[in-house]
């Protein structure tokens, strides 16, 4: 019979959460990590056990950690505890937390800067993990998009990361600026169509496209207009907050900006906005629903000042029409006092026969719907504030 | 017969649990003991506390962390400096604290 896992990030520590194919009764395993800032978990398509985490906190860093028994068991790619020391004179060993920017004269660029707050330039630093998207046929391969904005790729499970140097060096970087959030990549799309082409996103930098596996990158942002930007329909500049597409159609994307929900017919390369009747448009989540690639769906918020869902009631709202018309789903949700946000990586959706959508809260709710969206309930409350929302259907 | 000097450590909570020990570390430490050697013997010993500590690049001391040992705060002598001689014969640990911060 189906199961269905869930994995839940959040501030303070990681969660398994399972349910047989009904997905009525739900057992929640952890915190894992607890006390550590889980932005993002995710499982490999390519081998459903190995399950990638990304764990970091302000006052030690970054650590990657990896499972091979599908969550229960955790350790960190390569490192066993207890080794006896080296010999002297032995070189370190790098570390499935060591991400340094490639500033190789065969393979890398050289260590560019960006813009910072006050107009200067600073040279990249890195901070922390936001996303990590496995291969969709290599268990052991695995991306990594980075603050400060870089994409790094692993083809052994996780135990050393080489960045894909052409993304930061191709020639716009100079331009990027970190928004309040940092200046983070956290969105990775690989095209299970043809794995050479990835697109990913970038807080106040934008959307981006390679068509050669990484090493060349170009922007593709015509068709994006941002008003906070001194030119508003600049190259680069735009806050994309998310980036979804239907596996079986890779072409078509759909974003949800800082301000609007927009679509690309064409890989990407233009652009138009499909917010229609939303309340609003400004948001962070969007997905596909996992059998009708026209259905798609987002939780409006207020706005950019005001963080939380619109007038008090937390919905989601579905386009089965690929954007424009949009409906409202509430039964289930609070409708009354309601002040949470959704953020960028906490929706996701399973594919059983009748598509399961969930997404977390900054309250710390996770909320499923068994039924595409049409009714929903909290499969666990009172959860610290979760930062991410992925989801594994298990034959 | 060995030059190496038995150094203890405390580690925060968090970083004792990335290392799967429990209470106080003990390492062998051979040459001056300073903050570097110490933290080079450490991590050598428990490759999976590389970057928690000092930054992989840079190597420089995580900002929210401090070295404190026999009633002083060593953070920001330099990483070459001798320690005090009770922690390099282990009558006293060195210690790794983190910052008070946070939410």
């Amino acid at each position: 019979m189906s199961k269905v896992r869930v994995l839940v990030g959040t501030r303070k520590g990681a969660f398994v959460i399972e349910s047989d194919g009904k997905r009525k009764n739900w057992q929640v395993q952890g915190p894992h990590f607890a006390g550590w800032e889980i932005y993002h978990m995710k499982g490999s398509s390519a081998d459903p056990d190995r399950i990638y985490t990304s764990q970091s906190s302000g006052w030690f860093g970054q650590i990657i950690q990896r499972s091979d028994d599908g969550g229960r068991t955790w350790h960190q790619p390569g490192m066993p505890a207890g080794q006896p020391p080296p010999a002297p004179g032995t070189p370190p060993e790098p570390g499935s937390n060591k991400f340094a920017y490639d500033v190789s004269a065969e393979t890398g660029k050289p260590l560019t800067t960006h813009q910072w707050y006050d107009g200067t330039q600073r040279p990249w630093e890195f901070k922390r993990v936001w996303h990590l998207e496995p291969s969709l046929t290599d268990p052991d391969t695995v991306y990594a998009g980075v603050e400060d904005a870089a994409i790094f790729r692993s083809t052994d499970g996780g135990q050393n990361w080489n960045e894909l140097a052409g993304l930061r060096g191709h020639g716009t970087g100079p331009q990027w600026q970190p928004g309040a959030g940092g200046m983070c990549l956290h969105t990775i799309i690989v095209d299970p169509k043809n794995p050479a082409r990835i697109y990913v996103a970038i807080s106040s930098a934008g959307a981006f496209r390679t068509d050669d596996g990484g090493a060349t990158w170009k922007p593709i942002n015509r068709g994006l207009h941002s008003d906070y930007i001194p030119d508003p329909t600049a190259e680069v500049g735009h806050c994309v907050h998310r980036i979804a597409i239907h596996p079986s159609r890779p072409g078509v994307l759909f974003m949800q900006k800082h301000w609007d929900v927009m679509r690309s017919d064409d890989s990407g390369d233009s652009w138009r906005e499909v917010s229609g009747n939303l309340p609003t448009d400004f948001g962070f989540v969007i997905d596909v629903h996992a059998h009708e690639p026209e259905t798609i769906y987002v939780v409006p918020i207020t706005s950019d000042s005001e963080r939380f869902v619109h007038d008090g009631k937390l919905r989601v709202y579905r386009s089965r029409s690929g954007g424009d018309q949009w409906e409202a789903l509430s039964t289930g949700l609070p409708q009354k006092d309601c002040y949470v946000n959704v953020l960028r990586d906490a929706m996701a959706v399973d594919s059983l026969d009748e598509c399961g959508i969930y997404f977390g809260t900054t309250g710390g709710q996770v909320y499923a719907s068994a039924d595409a969206g049409e009714t929903w309930s909290a499969i666990v409350r009172d959860l610290p504030a979760v930062l991410s929302v992925e989801v594994q259907t298990l034959k | 017969m060995s030059d190496a000097c038995t150094i203890r450590i405390v580690l925060p909570q968090h970083l004792r649990t990335l290392a799967r020990v429990t209470g106080d570390v003990t390492l062998d430490v051979a040459g001056p003991i300073t903050t570097r050697s110490v933290l080079d013997a450490l991590e050598a010993r428990y490759p999976m506390l590389r970057g928690t500590i000092r930054d992989h690049v840079t190597r420089q001391r995580r900002p929210f962390l401090r070295f404190f040992a026999c009633e002083k705060d060593l953070t920001h002598q330099s990483p070459d400096d001798l320690l005090p001689g009770a922690i390099a014969c282990g009558k006293e640990p060195f210690l790794i604290i983190g910052a008070i911060a946070g939410g």
